[in-house]
């Protein structure tokens, strides 16, 4: 029991702590760096420790230490508790939605330096993901709509009409897009037939062509989509713009404002790793099976340890390639009206997904399972 | 599922939950705090808020939120079929067949009858 515990939290700190956290507040310098890239700036470059000066990454830290010591103050007329309390709402739910991610193969702490037999895994052994659950991707669904109470709670409880007028555009797009998010991804569910990420990840194994996006493209692109809206950025930036859009945290300061800011990069890092699991086999790398690589006829034995270690590294590259796809999005494209919005989920993205589950079934059962 | 093995999503909502608190309980105590009446105001770029953000107004997109509630259930039925479509498709003596496909091709005609019914109706858009 307290060995699941210590196990539970140990997961959650390396996960969260050492690859989230950090990526995350990187991505705050690094979308800077990147939009000043494609417009021909230079950026923020400057930030350095003593002549430490790596590109100005030190900027996230600066940001960090800036925001913690900024004056962090309730208005007056503003409900103070729903006050304090939304930002808790925006941030937690992503922070807990990443138990449900396998983020590295199942560890088997006495053949670490053993070859494993390709063909039946150890019995035991520890799986690098927090959450196992029958219904995986069901709990991230439902966790990630408290989301929306955070948005739309800030929104509310800051007693004034800007901040109100975005959090009720968060709340309808958030609306607009949960179902097509749910619906786009049911392909997927149905080729794999479950709705665990780690059996959905063992699924596609460590041939691309048997990978989601191979099998599923369509479902990618809509999914995909329907996900880079639910985390309301560009194009999808109505309820909160950075340079003219009013939003929501109008009247958040200091930290408050912090974790709105951070959330929304936690969010990106948290596409990014549905994205790989769904879609891109999770942390598979192309050829490399559970006793070493194979390519075609040329095969190199690998120990445990050193499958486990590539593997998990594999897995923090493609996400770091979402994250980086993202931004790129970001700053390519231009954004859609509110009405532009609701058409493309509704009239779109919802006919597309429900075509799509449909040919998906029939094709299955034309093939004969 | 035995008990225990929900062990771990508690230990994410405890622990998620207090780094977050941590984060907001920190902005509290850390920063400076001078507040004059001026700065508690609701902030509108300097000029002075007319009327109360409490007043009622048309919600844009209400109809949207209704139609969303119904499509999301309709949505939840379709996840016990995809997660099921394998029995579904066995005849029990072990050949394919179409029922569970033609099953749901009756409720996904449901659903786009009705989705074509809001669509004509104009309901999914600026109203």
């Amino acid at each position: 029991m307290l060995m699941i515990f210590l196990l539970g939290a140990l997961k959650w700190l390396g996960l969260i702590m050492v690859f989230v956290m950090p990526v995350a507040s990187l991505l705050t310098w690094a979308e800077r760096r990147q939009s000043a890239m494609m417009q021909d700036r230079l950026g923020p470059n400057r930030a350095n420790i003593g002549s430490v000066r790596i590109w100005g990454i030190l900027h996230f830290v600066a940001d960090a230490v800036k925001m913690l010591f900024k004056e962090d103050f309730v208005p007056a007329k503003a409900h103070k508790t729903l006050f304090r309390l939304a930002p808790v709402l925006a941030f937690a739910p992503v922070l807990i939605a990443f138990a449900i991610i396998p983020f590295g193969p199942t560890i088997h702490v006495d053949h670490l330096f053993k070859v494993l037999d390709p063909y039946s895994a150890p019995s035991g052994g520890e799986r690098l993901q927090i959450f196992t659950a029958e219904f995986g991707m069901l709990f991230y669904f439902a966790i990630a709509s408290i989301a929306n109470y955070g948005t739309t709670l800030a929104g509310w409880a800051s007693y004034n009409k800007w901040a109100l007028l975005g959090g009720l555009r968060a709340s309808s797009q958030m609306m607009a897009y949960e179902v097509t998010m749910g619906l786009a991804v049911l392909g997927m569910f149905l080729v794999t037939g479950t709705l665990e990420p780690g059996a959905m990840v063992d699924w596609q194994g460590p041939n691309p062509l048997h990978w989601g996006i191979t099998v599923q493209p369509l479902a990618f692109l809509l999914f995909f989509t329907a996900a880079i809206a639910e985390t309301k950025r560009a194009p999808f930036d109505i309820p909160e713009g950075e340079p003219e859009v009013i939003g929501y945290f109008l009247e958040y300061s200091g930290l408050g404002f912090g974790t709105f800011f951070l959330a929304e990069f936690v969010e990106i890092v948290f596409v990014g790793a549905l994205m790989t699991t769904v879609f891109f086999g999770g942390y598979h790398i192309p050829g490399l099976y559970q006793n070493g690589f194979y390519f075609g006829d040329w095969f190199f034995e690998l120990p445990h340890v050193v499958v486990a270690v590539l593997q998990v590294h594999a897995f923090i590259f493609k996400v770091i390639f979402f994250c980086w796809f993202q931004l790129l999005i970001r700053w390519t494209l231009p954004r859609f009206r509110p009405d532009q919005l609701i058409h493309l989920g509704w009239k779109k993205i919802l006919p597309m997904s429900l075509a799509n589950v449909m040919i998906t079934a029939a094709v299955l059962l034309w093939l004969g399972l | 599922m035995q008990l225990a093995a929900y062990i771990p999503a508690g230990v994410v909502f405890l622990l998620s939950l207090g780094f977050v608190g941590l984060l907001m309980c920190a902005a509290i105590f850390l920063g400076p705090k001078k507040l004059t009446a001026e700065k508690l105001t609701s902030f509108e770029c300097g000029s002075e808020p007319i009327g109360s953000p409490r007043a009622r107004f048309s919600v844009k997109f209400y109809q949207v939120a209704i139609l969303f509630l119904i499509f999301d259930v309709e949505s939840a039925f379709m996840y016990p079929w995809v997660v099921n479509f394998r029995e579904l498709s066995y005849t029990p003596a072990g050949a394919v067949s179409w029922f569970g496909f033609t099953e749901m091709a009756l409720f996904v005609g449901m659903l786009v009858v009705a989705l074509t019914y809001v669509w004509r109706k104009k309901a999914i858009g600026w109203d």
